[in-house]
């Protein structure tokens, strides 16, 4: 079974880390992936950028509309996720616009950048 | 991380919401500064022992609020009556526990504590040094650290500017929306000079002034949650970003200045260039361009660039000339005339930067690039002149031992013989 494990902090207190503080947070995280890393269990690690660098797309009726900051629904849940490489914001607005005409049901769909990415390594 | 390091983050980070909503139940700076430290004191007791509450600020402000009242209180038993209007609001109790964070007034008391700071009746180091000390929680001595100047100096400063802060009157009305915009853009120039004095003070005490700067971001990024579709905050704070990416590689080992071209692109911070991208991205989009926004695109062209020979130069030149459109500025000008050396040469340069003398001729940075002009054009004794002016206006050491530097290529000299020559 593949399970998807979603971080959540307050980010006000995690962009209020010193470089000494978030260069341990990350050096103590990295030990522990390491493991599964080598296990052959630990798949795409990524760290997002603060929700200020996230841009929302919300399917509404029949049309989408653009929204700057983050997805702030919350009768509305995480059903899944998609990592793209783009050359713009609007290259990736675009792909989230497709997904939404592909899928008709109403729907949002946050776009937000990443701050690191290790691809790790998944065994097929 | 330490428990108390965990709660002193904490208290840091809700601070600037807290301080807001105590700012709003008692009309006063010094009594809400009063009400939170309280507060603070008593978050540093219980919280070890209850574990963290799950919202710091409401914790906070109710906490806050009750030691506020609760000393109303005891001073009027001490002198007259109490002052009806500061109670009379006041006396609801747990249920305005739910006067919540993301309630309406949340925004408005964030706005209007960093509005308070940027007063435009202040003048800029006051306007600073009441931010530091207010929204971010700096103490006296940190800031009066960062700024070089003493404990009492920087108390005085900030006694002052309370003092116009009340005389002034504090805007408690809810903005309407042309409100809201001219205080947005008052709190995005004290930004800017936050991180500035931060940024100039670079070279003084290790690390202080670097904290200016890291909290002139965060400020930035408060901002930018509050008004997360306005595309000048986003270009404010690429722009901070940006300039803060650098930090690492602008000085040399012995504190000497590294010219962006000198400098080693590798210290460069890539986690800030790459946020700050994405937010010019985003600003992009709204196609309202503004003086912040170019800035960063400009900023942005040299992160972008992996060696000082890639630089888009060509760009660069078009962007202060939009520039120049939207906020003229001899400054802005003095700007261009880099690229324009980069594109033409010096000569075509120095044509661009001498009609700026009048305006600029206590300026440290006109005579600086007028001298380095005037030495590329092989006009050495004119640039000696503009060296030593600048030399004369210099604001920290750095700055002079670079100019000084400039002189000692200029002249061949070995630069012992020029301390040496000072000396006497």
């Amino acid at each position: 079974m593949l399970y998807a494990v979603l971080c959540y902090n307050d980010e006000s207190v995690t962009s209020a880390w010193s470089k000494e503080e978030d260069d341990k947070v990350m050096r103590d995280l990295t030990a522990v992936q390491r493991k599964y890393v080598e296990a052959g269990k630990l798949g795409p690690v990524a760290r997002l950028l603060p929700t200020t660098a996230a841009t929302t797309l919300r399917h509404g009726a029949g049309e989408t509309i653009v929204i700057d900051g983050p997805f702030a629904e919350t009768k509305e849940q995480l059903l899944g996720f998609y990592l793209i490489d783009c050359g713009s914001l609007d290259e990736a607005l675009d792909f989230a616009r497709e997904l939404s005409i592909a899928n008709p049901s109403a729907g949002s769909y946050e776009i937000r950048p990443l701050a690191l990415y290790k691809p790790g390594e998944f065994p097929s | 991380m330490t428990e108390t390091a965990w709660i002193d983050l904490a208290l840091v980070s809700a601070r600037p919401q807290a301080m807001g909503a105590l700012l709003r139940y008692f009309r006063n700076l010094d009594q809400a500064e009063e009400a939170f430290q309280e507060a603070c004191i008593r978050a540093l007791k219980t919280w070890p022992r209850t574990g963290p509450p799950r919202d710091a600020a409401a914790w906070l402000i109710f906490v806050g609020r009750n030691s506020g009242i609760d000393q109303v209180r005891r001073r009027s038993r001490e002198t007259a009556l109490p002052p009806e209007e500061l109670l009379s609001d006041l006396e609801d109790r747990e249920g305005e526990l739910a006067d919540r964070l993301d309630g309406s007034h949340y925004r408005d008391d964030i706005l209007r504590l960093l509005f308070v700071c940027s007063n435009p009746a202040l003048p800029a180091t006051q306007q600073i040094a009441l931010a530091l000390r207010i929204v971010s929680g700096l103490s006296v001595r940190q800031i009066a650290r960062a700024f070089l100047v003493s404990d009492a100096a920087m108390e005085q400063r900030i006694t002052r500017a309370k003092a116009r802060v009340a005389a002034a009157g504090i805007p408690f009305e809810t903005p309407d929306a042309a409100d809201r915009a001219e205080r947005l853009a008052a709190v995005a120039t004290m930004i800017y000079l936050v991180f500035n004095e931060g940024y100039s003070a670079m070279n003084g005490p290790e690390g202080v002034s670097a904290d200016v700067c890291d909290e002139a971001i965060r400020l930035s990024r408060l901002l930018l949650r509050l008004f997360p579709a306005e595309p000048e905050i986003m270009g404010l704070t690429a722009l901070l970003l940006l300039q803060h990416s650098r930090a690492r590689a602008r000085f040399d080992a012995d504190g000497a200045i590294v010219l962006l071209d000198d400098q080693d692109r590798r210290l460069w911070s890539r986690p800030m260039i790459t946020e700050a991208l994405a937010m010019i991205d985003k600003a992009m989009r709204h196609r309202r361009p503004g003086p912040y926004q170019i800035q960063a695109a400009i900023a942005a062209l040299h992160a972008r660039a992996k060696s000082p020979e890639e630089t888009d130069w060509q760009e660069i030149d078009l962007l202060y000339r939009a520039l120049e459109r939207l906020q003229p500025s001899p400054v802005v000008t003095l700007n261009r005339a880099v690229a324009v050396s980069k594109r033409e040469g010096p000569e075509a340069a120095l044509a661009l930067v001498e009609p700026l003398g009048d305006r600029l001729s206590g300026y440290f940075y006109y005579h600086g690039l007028r001298g380095a002009l005037l030495k590329q054009i092989g006009r050495r004794s004119e640039a000696r002149v503009a060296f030593d002016r600048a030399i004369a206006l210099a604001t920290n050491a750095a700055e002079a031992a670079y100019i000084r530097m400039q002189l000692d290529r200029l002249d061949g000299e070995a630069a012992p013989a020029v301390v040496a020559e000072e000396e006497q």
